[in-house]
């Protein structure tokens, strides 16, 4: 029972996560395309200013909890995705100071690169987190004593020594990449006015179609890999929900934005990363990150959770700091509430 | 290089760089809810000014300390998988804390802090400041109490699968090691804060700028980077350091022995003011020593027996000594400068000589960095001290690292993070200097832009 409960505290903080920061990297991608101007450059970031910092902190609340409720899951997967992690936390300290930089400095023609680091940053980030949670349903050649190490690259195939890229985890980054500069898109529309809203308005259709279209496909080659991962569903037919769940999001999110109404639609795309994310969770559950390498090794539930004790302490806790948490979120999503101001983004 | 030294010297490097942000982050935050209380009765708007220019510096510092703290967080997965395997049952409850209680709060409270300025009435953008205070202070607790289980664990039971789990929530907060080392520690940012806020008060009153606006950013940053240094300048010797340090003797005496460079056990042990530890002949080299002090300071009679290293096993030396007992001299050799210095200087600001006095004024403005390098000699010394222990009596630091990570593989990500922070600490540079040779607003530009 506990196991179950922290399974899905774990997995909703890092629904938390990718639906906030989601956005964010999304609009890191997007100022590289969209925007025409400085003054709409400044307004593109300027509707991410006060959050960004914010909402990275669900993946280090996450991290945490995924610490000390899963002590193996988190020893054995962050050192063997030792690369990719480091990576992407070089990644990360790139994104947080070009935009830091780019605020404080009149740099003239340097600014170009910031922007430029910001927005391929964003990029790379969106991918590796698609990667990286393709990488978890594919499996890993876990070892007996449950620690592997795996290589960036091997032969692109998902086998049973594959490494971090291959055809199945590069599909899985394009949909990560797709689905959140869409849903920065989308924020952008809430966010911004005047000819830039109308085109963070328009790019959404051709982005939506992809998107579509990668979902699809994201779909068919996941049952390809591990056809496992409909067993769940099978068992509790209600379930299928999930994907219903994934589709009825999509055509929300297209209708709203045709009528203009982009809070629902922001909203829509979030449920959609819910329900995708919530459907490769549920779709290897109750195996945490399965091997490669035969069953036996699997990290499981069972295997990986902590002593009743921490996590009955934890639980006492967690649900009051989380409650605590969210009533700041909502607090300051609804200070910064309306277009933003880009006359403070300089601080 | 084995694996084993790459993984510490990853870990040891990345930290000692995170935290030169934090110190001063939790250092000025009090600092900043004391301009923002004195302005909110200040009519000229000298004093709020003040604090937003503290609050921009505060910013920039924060962005550094965030980007090189999440790294930290991944660490211990990465680095240090075994070690995270058997203990983060304990270990991540409080890093978790940390990230629920403080992260968000400190976030949500700063973006309005530095953002929501127009949007907010005065009694908003202070409760902003004093939530920012308070968040960074949280943090900084949780984070101690992370490192105080490792050095003195408590309340844990240990599981058949060789695991570590918390037994009582309390204790493991209220762990007493937890409490001296967060009095300690929190007194030693301070410190940062007020030195640097001093320094930058002296810098412009070296300058001579805001003359033309006749205003006194100068001399408000002094005295209150001279007031508050003064308090935190004499807890940080007495009573924490003092306190901090009776513990550890009685709890792990041989880092005290390492600490002190005593070879041999001593009844009426004597302090040495410096010399050079010989790991050979076992001896101190060319040694200055105040005679039966150290026993006088550890156990309060001048008689007392201070275990000496000759005591234990040598498998249980804490490794790399000469470095843990420099490392402690520096702290509190500075320590000792620092009280010296402040209380110089809160006597001059009393007899209203202080804006006057150029000598002291430069010596302010030249001892900044001094406050980094004593905090980092500090954590030196807990954390070489702790040797050759990852938790102390439990766990032996060549029993945690990541061994699947290979040498290459960790010397690669520890040239990258050195090369990445080498930019980082430039580009930090570059922006701090800027703020500060631009100042806070003079009056009419701040009155513009409020509007
Ligand atoms: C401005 C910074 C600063 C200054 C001037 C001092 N300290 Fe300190 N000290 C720290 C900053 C610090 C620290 C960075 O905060 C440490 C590292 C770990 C900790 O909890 O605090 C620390 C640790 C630390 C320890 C624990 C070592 C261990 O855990 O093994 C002792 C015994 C002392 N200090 C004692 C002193 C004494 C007697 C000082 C005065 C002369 C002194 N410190 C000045
Ligand atoms: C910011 C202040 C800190 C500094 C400057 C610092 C410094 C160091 C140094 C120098 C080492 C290497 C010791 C050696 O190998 O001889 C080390 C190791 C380590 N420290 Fe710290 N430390 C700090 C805070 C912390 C905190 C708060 C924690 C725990 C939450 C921590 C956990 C560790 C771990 C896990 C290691 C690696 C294992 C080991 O070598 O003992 N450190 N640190
Ligand atoms: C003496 C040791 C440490 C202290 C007192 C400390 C304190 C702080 C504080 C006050 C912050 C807030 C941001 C800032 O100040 O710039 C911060 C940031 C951070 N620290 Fe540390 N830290 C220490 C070491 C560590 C270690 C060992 C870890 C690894 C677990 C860590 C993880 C983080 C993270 C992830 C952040 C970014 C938080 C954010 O997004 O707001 N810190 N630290």
């Amino acid at each position: 029972m506990m196991g179950f409960i922290w399974f899905w505290l774990v997995a909703v903080m890092i629904v938390g996560y990718v639906v906030l920061d989601g956005f964010d990297l999304g609009v890191g991608v997007l100022h590289l395309f969209l925007v025409r101007n400085e003054t709409e450059r400044k307004a593109t970031l300027a509707s991410i200013g006060p959050v960004w910092d914010g909402n990275e902190v669900w993946l280090l609340a996450g991290g945490g909890t995924l610490y000390f409720a899963f002590p193996l899951l988190y020893a054995s997967a962050f050192s063997g995705f030792y690369l990719p992690l480091m990576i992407v936390l070089w990644l990360l300290i790139l994104r947080g100071v070009s935009l830091e930089l780019r605020n404080h400095l009149d740099l003239g023609v340097w600014r170009s690169l910031l922007d430029g680091v910001f927005g391929l940053a964003s990029a790379l980030l969106a991918i590796f987190y698609g990667a990286a949670l393709a990488n978890v349903i594919r499996g890993v050649p876990l070892q007996p004593d449950g620690y592997f190490f795996l290589p960036l690259w091997t032969n692109w195939q998902p086998g049973v020594a594959p490494g971090i890229l291959d055809w199945y985890t590069v599909i899985g980054g394009l949909v990560a990449l797709v689905a959140l500069t869409l849903h920065g898109a989308l924020w952008l529309t809430i966010k911004v006015s005047g000819d830039l809203e109308q085109r963070a308005r328009r790019i959404v259709t051709p982005l939506w179609l992809a998107l579509a279209a990668l979902t699809v496909i994201s779909l068919i080659a996941t049952i390809a890999v591990r056809p496992a991962s409909l067993n769940n569903y099978y068992q509790y037919p209600v379930t299928f929900i999930v994907p219903v769940g994934v589709v009825a999001s999509l055509a929300a999110l297209w209708f709203w934005n045709r009528n203009a109404q982009p809070v629902k639609a922001f909203l829509a795309s979030s449920v959609y990363l819910f329900f995708m994310l919530a459907g490769a969770c549920w779709g290897v559950y109750p195996t945490l990150l399965p091997a490669t390498t035969g069953a036996a090794n699997d990290i499981t539930l069972t295997r990986a959770i902590s002593g009743p004790h921490t996590l009955s302490v934890g639980l006492a806790w967690w649900t009051f700091g989380m409650a605590l948490a969210v009533a700041y979120v909502v607090f300051v999503y609804s200070r910064f509430k309306g277009k933003a101001d880009a006359a403070t983004v300089g601080h | 290089m084995t694996a084993e030294l790459i993984h510490r010297l990853h870990f040891a490097f990345t930290v000692t760089f995170h935290y030169l942000f934090p110190q001063l982050t939790m250092g000025l935050a009090p600092l900043i809810v004391v301009l923002k209380t004195v302005a909110l009765k200040d009519v000229s708007g000298e004093w709020d000014r003040a604090a937003r220019f503290w609050g921009k510096i505060f910013g920039i510092n924060f962005v550094f300390g965030v980007v090189t703290g999440i790294p930290m967080e991944f660490e211990f997965g990465t680095n240090w998988a075994r070690f995270s395997r058997l203990s983060g049952g304990v270990i991540g409850q409080p890093l978790a804390m940390e990230g629920v209680f403080s992260f968000f709060l400190e976030s949500a409270f700063l973006g309005l802090f530095l953002y929501g300025g127009s949007r907010l009435s005065k009694k908003m953008h202070w409760f902003s400041a004093v939530m920012v205070f308070v968040g960074s202070w949280i943090s900084g607790f949780f984070i101690i109490v992370t490192d105080a289980w490792m050095q003195h664990p408590v309340a844990y039971a240990h599981l058949p699968s060789g695991q570590f789990e918390v037994l009582s929530f309390w204790q493991l907060l209220l762990n007493p090691w937890a409490l001296l080392q967060y009095a300690h520690n929190m007194t030693g940012a301070v410190v940062t804060g007020s030195f640097v806020m001093a320094a930058t008060g002296a810098f412009y009153l070296l300058e001579g700028r805001f003359q033309e606006c006749g205003c006194a950013y100068g001399k408000i940053f002094l005295k209150v980077g001279v007031i508050s240094g003064v308090i935190a300048t004499i807890l940080i010797i007495f009573p924490t350091g003092d306190l901090h340090g009776k513990y550890v003797a009685r709890h792990q005496p041989a880092a005290m022995a390492g600490m002190e460079g005593l070879f041999r056990t001593e009844a009426g042990a004597g302090i040495v003011l410096m010399g050079q530890p010989n790991e050979e002949t076992q001896q101190i080299d060319n040694p200055i020593v105040v005679n039966d002090l150290l026993s006088f300071l550890v156990y309060g009679t001048t008689k007392a027996e201070v275990k000496g290293l000759d005591q234990f096993p040598r498998d249980q030396w804490p490794t790399t000594l000469p470095l843990l007992y420099y490392a402690y001299h520096i702290m509190a050799g500075l320590g000792t400068y620092f009280v010296l210095l402040m209380i110089a200087a809160a006597f001059l600001l009393w007899r209203n000589r202080l804006y006057q006095t150029r000598w002291i004024l430069w010596l302010l403005l030249i001892s900044f960095p001094l406050p980094y390098i004593a905090n980092t000699a500090g954590w030196m010394t807990a954390e070489i001290g702790r040797q050759p222990w990852l938790i102390y009596g439990l766990m032996r630091t060549s029993e945690g690292y990541s061994n699947m990570v290979s040498a290459g593989n960790g010397l690669f990500t520890l040239l990258g993070f050195m090369g990445l922070y080498a930019l980082l600490g430039l580009l930090f540079t570059v922006l701090v200097y800027r703020e500060i040779s631009h100042g806070p607003e003079p009056k009419e530009k701040a009155a513009v832009a409020a509007d």
